[in-house]
């Protein structure tokens, strides 16, 4: 059987998302026993977690956490990633051995810097310069795959369970002030941790539930910029659609959602006239970049998540908010397990971008 | 010479216990088939003349009249086929190169036959065109590479021009005097109304029709017949026409005999004399001059038109095209080797160029993987017949089709393949006033309109199918069809999996 990547697998999804506006950070525990009243969304074959302002102590170096097939792997791509950053830490990435998850690849965490050399020598910006060796990474070594390439942030997957994929990394000994989840119910079963969700990118990081019918003509655009999309997952086209739009077109996260979401022409067309005018241009400037088809995702970024529909909202998504938290889950379930007391629950409109950012002055 | 003589290709088969000897197929054939004989009461038929245009059957009152293929044949050849053996006959008796119409007829692979669309099961929902909103508009034109921002830190929404359709759908060249006026007026009277455009083909602009200008393509040809600047600026496109697909590395003749009148003035050429477009523009001998000619008409129109270059699918089409997208050309237009004409030499419309499925997905891919397909939009034409057409071709990576032969076959084309004689008994490919007045434009330009309304109902049910809601979404969505008996070469080529895959 082909695995992931080598052919397209659609899967449905359980998300579920925390954050707190006054930046306090909580460990991973309360978003992993958010996934458990939504298990039936899952089907035990992919569980991930994103966590944001988890290595404080790191929060200048790129994070990057990789999957290898077997030692050798991983001793030639250290050989690789050597020539490119200068490593700060190297370390197995700690888990707990339990019964529900088996079969893990060599799991393995850098703490990296680019080699200044290196950025001057190939002309590029440090993000553009780690964004490039990451995909290069992934689709020219074999066997090893970086899964999580932020600063200050981490992603962590398997196949499993989500709740068993949080107990399994030990989530409950990292403090965020962010978290997403995911929970996937993939219509085949290659059983390939790099398939799990989040997906991440630098500071990006996707959760998504939906299966896109745009995917191939996104793929097909944005693999004109340097992308590789060597999963051919949505959530991996959605991530570097949107490291696309907000960092190398410089759009703000609203302008993006309304390429991916784009309004209908008819409503475009009701808008204030400058309104009016951004939005057609936007979505005249990038047709390729829409996306049909159902789709929940929460997007986290340095500071905030975005949570967006598509446009028919053929997804459930939910959000709630607690003093300072806002929870994003696709069910109510999920966010009552967090806050049982949750307030102001309501369903975000299809295309409708939800921010939550961490209030300004906060150090995150 | 008796070994001249060709058994006619058609037989007249007059049910004479219907006939009633009303003479409708008489004065309905301009080729002249029937005829009254007194003495008998009856109609004759000479089937020498007939090409099956099927217009004496159409309107015989009585349903007495059928044009069936002629069973007198040639001892049967597998090699030596009937049509190659006569078209010898012909040659030798006139010394002369062999003239056709319409597009290729030949048995080759259709391959928007072998292509399956998919359609959406449990994963993902379909979606109801009929209860939810279905986006079919489209922008042909170079899009920008960077954001810019002003100092208020707006973005500025200053685009290059724009051809925006409410459809992904035009209808391609045809010259008038090709065509006649009142499929002229058709055509126009149906784009206006569609929101899309039709295009004037390169026998200028009759000046009856510069008030459906915003939806007007006007075409620069090798003639450069009727071109002047208040044409220029009556369009809301520029064509370059380098190519076309019938007749790839030639040019065109329009006979004196159709330049006459408003044909005459609307090309710019004398009455009576031949119209005769050159193989290749005389100023355009490579790649740098046609960009020259691009900006000399963007200059021309103070860079608020698109410019189209329209180009035959040849074999390498592909680096072509990539040339062209350097160019400063907006949009390429492709025509494939089936597409139509109003007449071509039978070698080279039977035998040149390729097909536009395969030019269009190398195209689409080249300029990809160089990194240039947003320069420019890609039109495919020849030969789109139906919805399906269109939503392959989208699929594949087309921004919008171009169709003519449907559009003609809308306004009553039987498909007979005699343009080129001028005697179009439906009133189409004809100059003659008694035969142009059987086309009204009023019911020509309402039968158009249906055939595309229809289209796009079908190309939103399609879409829904697919749980696709806009047609930007479906642009280059190549997982979105499936080969079915093709080998691995020509999947390759065309970027998708075969079905079952």
């Amino acid at each position: 059987m082909k695995l992931e990547g080598q052919v397209r697998i659609p899967s449905g999804c359980a998300i579920a998302a925390a954050i707190s506006r006054d930046g306090k950070r909580m460990t991973g525990e309360m978003i992993a026993n958010a996934m458990k009243p939504m298990h039936d969304r899952s089907n035990g074959l992919g569980g991930g977690f994103a966590g944001y302002g988890i290595y404080p102590e790191y929060k200048d170096f790129y994070a990057l956490h990789m999957f290898f097939d077997c030692r050798t792997t991983r001793k030639d791509c250290e050989v690789f990633l050597k020539e490119h950053f200068e490593i700060v830490k190297s370390e197995i990435m700690p888990t707990r051995k339990i019964p529900a998850i088996t079969d893990e690849p060599v799991i393995w965490r850098y703490f990296v810097a680019p080699l200044q050399s290196v950025l001057h020598a190939q002309q590029l910006d440090e993000e553009e310069f780690v964004a490039r060796t990451v995909m290069k990474i992934n689709t020219e070594h074999p066997g090893a795959y970086v899964f999580s390439s932020g600063k200050n942030m981490g992603t962590f997957k398997a196949v499993g369970f989500p709740e068993d994929v949080g107990v399994f990394y030990r989530l409950d000994e990292y403090e965020g002030y962010s978290w997403t989840a995911h929970g996937r119910y993939p219509t085949n079963t290659p059983g390939w941790w790099g398939g799990a969700h989040p997906f991440s990118l630098l500071d990006w990081s996707i959760v998504h539930n939906g299966e896109i019918s745009s995917y191939d003509a996104n793929r097909r655009f944005i693999e004109m910029f340097g992308y590789q999309c060597t999963l051919q997952t949505d959530t991996e086209v959605i991530t570097y659609i949107m490291d696309y739009l907000l960092r190398r077109q410089g759009l703000t996260l609203e302008e993006a959602a309304s390429v991916v979401a784009a309004p209908f022409w008819s409503t475009i067309e009701d808008k204030p006239p400058a309104e009016r005018e951004t939005l057609m241009y936007l979505r005249t400037v990038f047709p390729g970049l829409l996306i049909t088809g159902p789709f929940s995702v929460v997007f986290g970024f340095r500071g905030g998540l975005m949570a967006l529909n598509d446009r028919l909202k053929l997804r459930s998504m939910v959000v709630g908010e607690k003093d300072d938290m806002v929870y994003i889950a696709s069910e109510e379930a999920a966010i009552r397990t967090m806050a049982p007391d949750a307030e102001n629950i309501w369903a975000p409109a299809g295309g409708e971008p939800v921010i939550i950012r961490v209030k300004d002055g906060v150090v995150v | 010479m008796s070994v001249d003589f060709i058994y006619p290709e058609f037989e007249v088969v007059r049910n004479d216990s219907r006939c009633i000897a009303c003479r409708v197929c008489e004065r309905q054939c301009a080729n002249e088939v029937h005829s009254f004989d007194p003495k008998q009461g009856s109609i004759l038929s000479d089937e020498r003349k007939c090409v099956n245009c099927q217009r004496c059957v159409s309107l015989c009152p009585t349903r007495a009249l059928k044009i069936v293929k002629s069973n007198c044949t040639l001892r049967e050849n597998a090699n030596w086929k009937d049509d190659t053996i006569k078209e010898v006959y012909k040659q030798a008796a006139s010394g002369g190169v062999l003239l056709s119409s319409m597009g290729n007829p030949k048995e080759f692979p259709v391959y928007w036959d072998k292509i399956l669309i998919n359609a959406s099961q449990v994963t993902n929902p379909s979606i109801d065109p009929l209860r939810e909103p279905m986006e079919t508009r489209v922008f042909l034109g170079k899009k920008p590479d960077r954001i810019t921002r002003d100092q208020n830190g707006n973005i500025r929404c200053k685009l290059p021009p724009q051809l925006e359709l409410s459809m992904p759908v035009m209808f391609s060249a045809m010259s008038y005097g090709s065509i006649s006026y009142n499929a002229h007026a058709s055509l126009a009277r149906a784009a206006t109304e569609l929101g899309i455009c039709y295009n004037t083909g390169e026998g200028g602009l009759h000046e009856d029709f510069y008030a459906y200008g915003p939806n007007t393509i006007v075409q620069v040809a090798s003639g450069r017949f009727g071109v002047h600047k208040d044409y220029l600026d009556a369009g809301a496109a520029i064509e370059i026409k380098m190519g076309q697909g019938a007749k790839p590395g030639i040019g065109g003749h329009l006979p004196g005999a159709k330049i006459i009148g408003d044909v005459s003035r609307t090309r710019m050429v004398p009455e009576g004399s031949d119209a005769i477009s050159p193989a290749p523009h005389h100023d355009i001998y490579s790649i740098e001059d046609l960009r020259q000619l691009v900006y000399s008409l963007k200059e021309a129109t103070q860079y608020q038109k698109p410019i189209i270059v329209k180009v035959a699918a040849v074999h390498n089409i592909a680096a072509i095209a990539s040339g062209v997208a350097r160019s400063g050309a907006d949009i390429i237009a492709i025509d494939g080797f089936r597409g139509g004409t109003g007449a071509a030499p039978t070698r080279i419309r039977d035998n040149v160029g390729i097909p536009i499925e395969l030019a269009l997905a190398a195209v689409d891919q080249r300029l990809r993987d160089e990194g240039i397909r947003n320069n420019v939009s890609l039109v495919a034409g020849g030969s789109i017949r139906c919805a399906s057409d269109v939503v392959k071709a989208i699929a594949l990576g087309a921004d919008a089709c171009y169709i003519a032969t449907a559009a003609l076959l809308a306004l009553g084309c039987h498909l007979c393949r005699t343009c080129q004689s001028g005697k179009c008994n439906w009133g189409i490919a004809t100059q003659r006033p008694e035969l142009v007045k059987r086309l009204n434009p009023d019911m020509g330009a309402q039968r158009l309109v249906n055939l595309l309304t229809a289209w796009k109902h079908e190309i939103k049910e399609l879409l829904g199918g697919m749980g696709i809601n806009s047609i930007e979404a479906l642009k280059g969505n190549r997982l979105m069809l499936r080969g079915i008996g093709l080998n691995e070469k020509e999947l390759e080529i065309l970027g998708i999996s075969h079905a079952g895959e």
